[in-house]
C-alpha cells in the first residue's frame, strides 16, 4: 500500500490521475499536463509536494555539523528563514541528495527528495557521530507550492492583506514562520520553487492543508499535476535528482559547481578532498541543454553525437517544451562539445543545438549560448 | 474509466477500426491508448497509397511523455489521411474516436475485420496488461 498525502481526498476529488512516486500515491495531471503548465507560466498554479521531507536538525553543534555534511555553507544563513541550495556529497564527491536548508528559529530545516529521503536520514544519522545533533523527519508536515507570475497575489488573498504584506517582501530564498490557525507548529512561507517562475513553498501542519488548498482553489490557484512540475523545472533548466546527478556524478558535471563554498578554506565538508582531486585532474563533461527544433521528442538516455568527441554525450532528461513548441533536454557531454550534435532518436539521426542549460524563465524564452 | 464504443473493432495494439462500408475502414487509436499516453505533441501519419499489411508499422503517435508506433489493424491500401492532426495533435486527445482518426484504408481482406477484438474482448485484453 502506497502513502498517500494529506491532500490525496482532494486530488481525487479534482479528477487526478494518479500514479506511483516512489511509494507515493501522486497527481500527475488533472487532465491536461500542457495546460497546467501554461496555467503556472502565465497564471499560477499549485503543487502538492508533501511527498517531499522535511527534516528538522537541531542541538548545540547543528551549525559545525551542517557545515560538514553539505557542500554549500550554513554560515551563509543565519537569519531566521534564510535558505541556500546545496548538494550532500559522499566520500568521493558524488551527490547523495540535493536539499534546500532553511535556518529554523532554532536549529535548521533540510527539505530533500521522496526516492532518496531513507538514504539520506541514515547518511545524517551516520555522520552525525560525535556532534549534539538531533535529527527528526517531520512526517507530520505538507508541502503545497504554488507558482506562477499571479502566485503571491492570489495567496495573498487567502491569508490577508498583513501577512500578504511581509510574504510580498519575501526575498528569493527566504522565507517566514506565521503562526498556525490550529496547530501548535509555524507555517513557513518561502520564495523558492520549481518551475522558473515566481512563487512560494509552504510548508504547513498536514491538518490544515486540505482547508488551506480548497481556499487557494477557490481563490482561483488551478491544481497542477508532477508531469507539468517536471516540463516547468526542465524548460528552467533545474536539475532532477536521479537525472542529472547522482551518486557516481560529481557537482562540476551537473552544473553544481556554483553550489560548492570553498571560501572558508578550514571548512572540512563531506566530499572536499574528492573534489578537489578531481579539479586538478581537470573537467571531462559538462551539463547542457539541447533544442530540437524538427519534430521528435529527445527522450532520457539517448545518446548524443559530436564532432572531434571520442565519447558521446547523453540526455539525463528529455521532454518536450509547452512553450517553445518543440523539443529540449539537458545533457551531460564531452567538455570539449562544440555547438552542434546528433541525437541517435527512435529511428534517425537528428541535429541538435547545445544551449545554456535553461530555456525558459519569467514566462519567455531565454535561450543562450553554452559557455563552459 | 476509458470509452470503449460497441460498433468499433479493436486490435491488442489500442487501435481501433470503423467499417464504414465498401470495404473502407478508418483507424485511429483507443480512449483508452490516449490517456495512457497523455498530452499528445506529434503525429507520424502513413501516405495515401501506401500498401500496408494487418500489424504492419503505419506511423506513430508522441506525447510529452513516450512514443508509440502505429501499427494497421488490417490489411489494405491507404486513401485518406487526417492531416489536421499535424497542426492540432490535442484532438488525438479531445476526441479519439471521432476527429482524431488517423487514416483510412480500403480493405483488401474485409473478412480481416473479423479477426479484430470487440469492444468487450479489447476491454478485457487491456484488464491483462
Amino acid at each position: 500500500m502506497n502513502s498517500r498525502t494529506c491532500l490525496y481526498a482532494a486530488h481525487e476529488k479534482l479528477g487526478a490521475k494518479m500514479v506511483d512516486f516512489s511509494g507515493w500515491d501522486m497527481p500527475l495531471h488533472y487532465g491536461s499536463q500542457i495546460q497546467e503548465h501554461h496555467c503556472v507560466r502565465r497564471d499560477c498554479g499549485m503543487f502538492d509536494v508533501s511527498h517531499m521531507t522535511v527534516v528538522d536538525i537541531d542541538g548545540s553543534d547543528v551549525r559545525a555539523y551542517l557545515r560538514h555534511l553539505l557542500a554549500n555553507d550554513v554560515a551563509k544563513i543565519s537569519a531566521p528563514g534564510q535558505g541556500i541550495y546545496s548538494a550532500m556529497l559522499n566520500h568521493r564527491g558524488g551527490v547523495i541528495d540535493d536539499l534546500i536548508v532553511y535556518a529554523l528559529p532554532s536549529g535548521f530545516r533540510l527539505v530533500v527528495n521522496c526516492a532518496t529521503s531513507e538514504k539520506d536520514i541514515a547518511w545524517m544519522n551516520d555522520c552525525a557521530q560525535g556532534f549534539q545533533v538531533l535529527v527528526q523527519q517531520r512526517e507530520d508536515l505538507a508541502m503545497i507550492a504554488v507558482q506562477g507570475p499571479q502566485a503571491i497575489s492570489r495567496v495573498n488573498s487567502v491569508v490577508g492583506q498583513a501577512l500578504g504584506a511581509k510574504i510580498s517582501a519575501l526575498k528569493p530564498f527566504t522565507s517566514l514562520y506565521a503562526s498556525s490557525y490550529q496547530a501548535s507548529d509555524n507555517w513557513q512561507y518561502a520564495r523558492t520553487g520549481y518551475t522558473g517562475e515566481e512563487g512560494l513553498e509552504i510548508i504547513l501542519p498536514g491538518s490544515e492543508a486540505e482547508v488551506f488548498w480548497w481556499q487557494l482553489h477557490t481563490a482561483g490557484v488551478q491544481p497542477a499535476g508532477l508531469a507539468a512540475r517536471d516540463t516547468l523545472r526542465l524548460e528552467a533548466g533545474l536539475n532532477l535528482y536521479g537525472h542529472e546527478m547522482d551518486e557516481n556524478i560529481l557537482p562540476l558535471q551537473a552544473n553544481m559547481a556554483w553550489t560548492i563554498d570553498w571560501r572558508d578554506s578550514e571548512r572540512d565538508f563531506i566530499g572536499r578532498p574528492a573534489l578537489l582531486a578531481a579539479s586538478d585532474a581537470g573537467q571531462q563533461e559538462k551539463l547542457v541543454g539541447l533544442l530540437l527544433t524538427q519534430r521528435g521528442v529527445l527522450r532520457d538516455g539517448q545518446h548524443v553525437y559530436f564532432a572531434g568527441c571520442d565519447q558521446p554525450g547523453v540526455i539525463t532528461s528529455g521532454s518536450f517544451s509547452p512553450t517553445l513548441g518543440y523539443s529540449i533536454a539537458l545533457a551531460r557531454v564531452p567538455v570539449e562539445a562544440g555547438e552542434w550534435g546528433e541525437v541517435a532518436m527512435r529511428k534517425k539521426r537528428e541535429t541538435v543545438r547545445l544551449v545554456a542549460p535553461g530555456f525558459v524563465r519569467h514566462g519567455q524564452p531565454v535561450i543562450a549560448p553554452c559557455i563552459v | 474509466m476509458s470509452d470503449t464504443p460497441k460498433e468499433l473493432k479493436y486490435a491488442v495494439t489500442h487501435e481501433w477500426a470503423l467499417d464504414e462500408g465498401d470495404g473502407v475502414v478508418s483507424v485511429g487509436i483507443t480512449d483508452y491508448a490516449q490517456e495512457s499516453l497523455g498530452d499528445v505533441v506529434y503525429v507520424e501519419l502513413p501516405e495515401v497509397g501506401d500498401k500496408l499489411s494487418a500489424a504492419d508499422e503505419a506511423g506513430a503517435v508522441e506525447s510529452v511523455k513516450a512514443a508509440s508506433d502505429i501499427f494497421a489493424p488490417v490489411s489494405g491500401e491507404v486513401i485518406a489521411i487526417n492531416e489536421d492532426l499535424e497542426d492540432a495533435p490535442e484532438t488525438i486527445n479531445d476526441s479519439p474516436y471521432g476527429d482524431g482518426w488517423f487514416f483510412k484504408l480500403k480493405m483488401s481482406d474485409p473478412s480481416e475485420l473479423e479477426h479484430l477484438l470487440s469492444a468487450d474482448g479489447y476491454i478485457e485484453s487491456v484488464d491483462e496488461e
